[in-house]
């Protein structure tokens, strides 16, 4: 029942403004597949486009080899849940999940099993006959999640389903969705703009960035193998400094812009000698060191966080790509043997198994085996 | 969805709405200003019609008479609703609800009831003028000027106060604390705060009072009697039995639109460069006033609620009073409820039957035309937009003569039917369902409708299982303010009405100007109570305790 979907060359534009300008994913069956990206940059145009509420001015969408640019959103058999959850005020929580069952013509005894066993994986039987208004929003959403899935959908499709609810029930809701889809082993396509979602519920993450997708890979190298500076600095935060490439036949430096030089055994072939590059490092990705074995900068600030402690940095402004927000360290509390105090100068050393080299323009990874559609 | 062009339920809709207003409001509209400029003998273009108009002091009066006594019923108006509407939210009134529907029933009920009643009660023979002659004294003449002011005054304060007293509890109270907190207070409260931030209300409403003012025909038509203002002109120059001043009275309504058009758009202008929203968290809280200044409060507020409602009360006793011929007799009786049963009694359930069918007309094209107006936005509906604000501004009797004209001849003869009555009340109350559906619906999320479409109803079962049903509870107690608009309307039903299609509006017009007034008021009797207990409906059906037109 559940399909692959072959996004292939798709275009959207509203008049003159163009908003995907070609765009092409394939997403595997059963798969939990997410988008991700700051808002205005077309993750949800995409979906609504899988869903049939978004036209489509060029290319295909396929789901499995049928093209369906041309079948109305209501025949496309998809489940879809919304922001806003969209559950009808005026029927119970019950008539809320038979409505899609109902518009099948499914026969009354195979309805109520089945409605019977989606209020129980979703957990929201005791509610079943309760108008919606009086339900919280986390149970408004399990009931808009058991009406979507309740239809055996090709895909299911979340625009955000989870922004409109607390902290502590987001995460909640957000292993309930993952264990839900897992169950029913339905190909899912997910819209957030919360990276810390995206990375603890999805197979794969789709990075985008003005209709155009960054790079698509599992949470893990999402995080750690970024494919260029965008991604590497929208999930999670990365410190870029620049430097250049020192190669010696198979032994490749990098080299900081105050002359300090790391050993790089993770670079790939491209990464040539006297090439200008930006060094990306996390903040967890640098340790205390003695004099001369790191890049030497000062404590600007100190922020106590329970688990570790963020300090900003300071660094001669020579030594970093511009307009960066902060430089930052955190310091996992853990392991720590001696904490910082504002306006100490101290040495920091980078991971070099850890960090990120990516070319100049910050366009490309030159780490080995980085691809951008994993 | 889909770029290409299909035949679904929405492009029915679209091609049914541009018909209706196209057919029945543009097409008649412009016909109206065709033969005002054609001269009536020769059917040649000419000026004559305007030029006639200008040049007779006769004609040239009514507009100036009609514009003096609008604009100050506007005034009044103004001054007296949001007065009234600043004490009922601010201050403790005693019988606070029973004062509100009082007001309510006030103004809904049938517009020309206000002046046959003062006419009853102090016209030439009436009740109080009777009297007060016993004891030598001269009641002033109700008629004319100072009887419009006074009967039209008293029906349409109540739209100023429904509008302020709506807007006065949309003031956050933490506006008033904070400039009590900048040290403002008292009357300067008043000016400063309160009155700018209701300015913009007190402006829709008095374009309502201006309209509804300058558009009345029953009022001046039975207590102006010298006094003539311009819909009584056009009316009875167009009603004249000498065939060729139709094309006059064309004149005079293209005249009489261009004012209202003019006015219309002065306000809109004024008031978008003002207009914000304001949404309170905390309304205003009411306090108690004391001493000499409650009393006074209270004895202004019954006294006024006492002047509105002495209309109702007086034809609902006369209505029970013996008759003989015009003329009331002591004793009581059910003659004049026995009379009208027997000879009007097609008027009545005409008057039902016509109003119940524009209800049904309005519900269904104010639901369907407002979700492709706000849903389904094109260059199509956007001139629909604007063809459903046509009606806010053409007078009732204009309306009625534009029908008249456009549908006299065969192959679309009209005139005469039911039918031609019945889209009259559609076209005019369909701009308010229309402006509440879409309020409606922008309240509604898209998502809704989406979530149905994704489960599999396709759209046009998605607005019928889900949108539809949704908007109903607020469209219905809509309708049912359109329903009660229709069973009193007068002004284009009066020119549009034959023997077989009288309404129980018009009956009491033709039964007044036949003097008949125990058989009259019998009318009014009825169609007053229907107003209420449609009101009752109307409370339940919204549950809410105010009016919106």
């Amino acid at each position: 029942m559940s399909v692959a979907i072959n996004v292939d060359n798709v275009v959207k534009k509203y008049g003159d403004l163009t908003i995907i300008p070609g765009l092409t994913e394939h997403i595997k069956n059963g798969e939990f597949f997410t988008l991700l990206g700051p808002s205005g940059c077309g993750k949800t145009t995409l979906l609504r486009m899988i869903a049939g509420f978004n036209s489509i001015e060029g290319g295909e969408i396929k789901f499995n080899e049928q093209v369906i640019n041309d079948i109305p959103a209501h025949k496309r058999n998809i489940g879809m849940v919304f922001q806003s959850y969209a559950i009808f005020p005026h029927l119970t929580v019950r008539e809320n999940v038979e409505y899609g069952l109902k518009l099948r013509k499914m026969p009354k005894d195979e309805m109520k099993k089945k409605v019977d066993k989606i209020l129980d994986v979703v957990q929201i039987t005791e509610y079943q006959d309760r108008l919606p208004e009086r339900l919280s929003g986390g149970q408004q959403q399990r009931v808009a999640l058991a009406r979507a899935i309740v239809i055996h959908p090709s895909v299911l499709l979340m625009d955000e389903p989870l922004s409109n609810l607390d902290a502590k029930l987001r995460v909640e809701m957000r292993s309930a969705i993952r264990e839900v889809q897992k169950q029913v082993g339905i190909t899912t396509v997910y819209v957030t703009h919360d990276q810390e979602e995206a990375l603890s519920i999805s197979d794969r993450i789709a990075v985008m960035k003005k209709g155009v997708i960054q790079q698509t890979a599992s949470p893990h190298t999402i995080y750690t193998r970024p494919y260029n500076v965008f991604v590497s600095t929208f999930i999670g935060h990365s410190n870029l400094f620049k430097g250049h490439i020192e190669a010696a036949g198979s032994e490749k430096t990098v080299v900081f812009a105050d002359g300090y030089k790391m050993n790089m055994t993770t670079l790939s072939e491209e990464a040539a000698d006297g090439q200008e590059v930006v060094i990306s490092v996390r903040p967890e990705e640098f340790s205390i060191c003695r004099e001369g074995e790191g890049v030497r900068c000062k404590v600007a600030t100190k922020v106590f966080l329970g688990k570790y402690v963020n300090y900003s940095l300071e660094f001669p402004e020579e030594m970093l790509v511009p307009d960066q927000p902060s430089i930052e360290y955190s310091q996992d509390l853990g392991h720590a043997e001696k904490l910082l105090e504002v306006g100490d100068t101290v040495y920091l050393k980078p991971n070099a198994m850890k960090i990120n080299i990516f070319v100049a323009d910050g366009s490309r990874s030159l780490m080995e085996g980085v691809v951008e559609n994993e | 969805m889909n770029k290409r062009f299909q035949w679904d339920f929405w492009a029915w809709i679209t091609l049914l709405s541009i018909v209706v207003f196209g057919l029945f409001l543009i097409y008649p509209l412009f016909s109206l200003f065709v033969s005002a400029f054609q001269d009536a003998a020769t059917g040649n273009w000419s000026m004559q019609n305007f030029i006639h108009f200008f040049e007779r002091k006769y004609y040239y009066q009514s507009m100036i008479n009609s514009f003096t006594v609008t604009t100050s019923v506007t005034v009044l108006a103004v001054i007296i609703g949001t007065a009234l509407a600043y004490f009922m939210t601010l201050y403790r009134v005693r019988c606070k609800s029973i004062v509100e529907i009082c007001i309510i029933i006030s103004l809904l009920s049938p517009p020309f009831i206000g002046a046959y009643s003062w006419i009853l009660i102090g016209g030439r023979s009436g009740i109080l003028t009777r009297y007060l002659a016993e004891y030598g004294i001269n009641f002033p003449s109700i008629y004319g000027f100072a009887g419009i002011l006074l009967v039209l005054t008293l029906k349409l304060y109540p739209f100023i106060y429904l509008y302020v007293a709506g807007a006065m509890k949309n003031i956050d109270s933490a506006l008033i604390e904070a400039a009590e907190s900048l040290g403002c207070s008292g009357i300067r409260k008043v000016v400063t705060i309160i009155l700018p931030l209701i300015t913009p209300t007190i402006l829709a409403g008095a374009l309502m009072v201006f309209m509804n003012a300058m558009a009345d025909f029953g009022t001046p038509m039975l207590i102006g009697e010298g006094f003539n203002v311009m819909p009584v002109m056009i009316y009875s120059e167009f009603i004249n039995e000498v065939g060729d001043q139709a094309n006059f009275a064309a004149a005079m309504a293209a005249i009489m639109v261009l004012i209202t058009s003019t006015i219309f758009m002065l306000q809109k202008y004024v008031v978008n460069r003002k207009s914000f929203t304001m949404s309170s968290l905390r309304p205003m809280q009411t306090g108690a006033l004391h001493g000499v200044k409650n009393v006074v409060m209270h004895a202004c507020i019954y006294l006024l609620v006492a002047l509105s409602m002495i209309p109702q009360l007086v034809v609902i006793y006369t209505s029970f009073l013996k008759t003989n011929g015009s003329i009331f007799v002591d004793g009581y009786s059910l003659d004049s409820y026995i009379r009208i049963f027997n000879e009007l009694g097609t008027a009545i359930s005409n008057t039902y039957i016509f109003s119940t069918a524009a209800m049904a007309a309005i519900v269904f094209l104010g639901m369907t035309v407002a979700y492709l107006t706000t849903r389904r936005k094109s260059w199509l509906t956007d001139i629909i937009d604007t063809l459903t604000m046509f009606p806010y501004i053409i007078p009732g009797s204009v309306l009625g003569i534009t029908l008249l004209l456009a549908f006299n001849e065969e192959p679309m003869l009209l005139s005469g039917t039911a039918l031609i009555i019945i889209i009259s009340l559609v076209i005019r109350r369909l701009p308010y369902t229309l402006r509440s559906s879409s309020a409606i619906l922008y309240q509604l999320s898209p998502s809704l409708e989406e979530a149905s479409i994704s489960l599999g109803a396709s759209p046009v079962k998605t607005f019928f299982k889900v949108t539809a049903v949704m908007m109903l509870p607020g469209v219905m107690s809509g309708a049912i303010i359109s329903w009660i608009t229709a069973i009193n309307e007068l002004s284009s039903s009066v020119i549009l009405f034959t023997g077989a299609t009288k309404t129980m509006s018009v009956a009491i017009y033709t039964e007044v100007i036949r003097a008949s007034y125990g058989t009259a008021a019998a009318l009014s009797t009825i169609l007053t109570l229907t107003t209420i207990t449609a009101m009752v409906i109307f409370f339940k059906v919204s549950g809410r305790r105010d009016v919106t037109l």
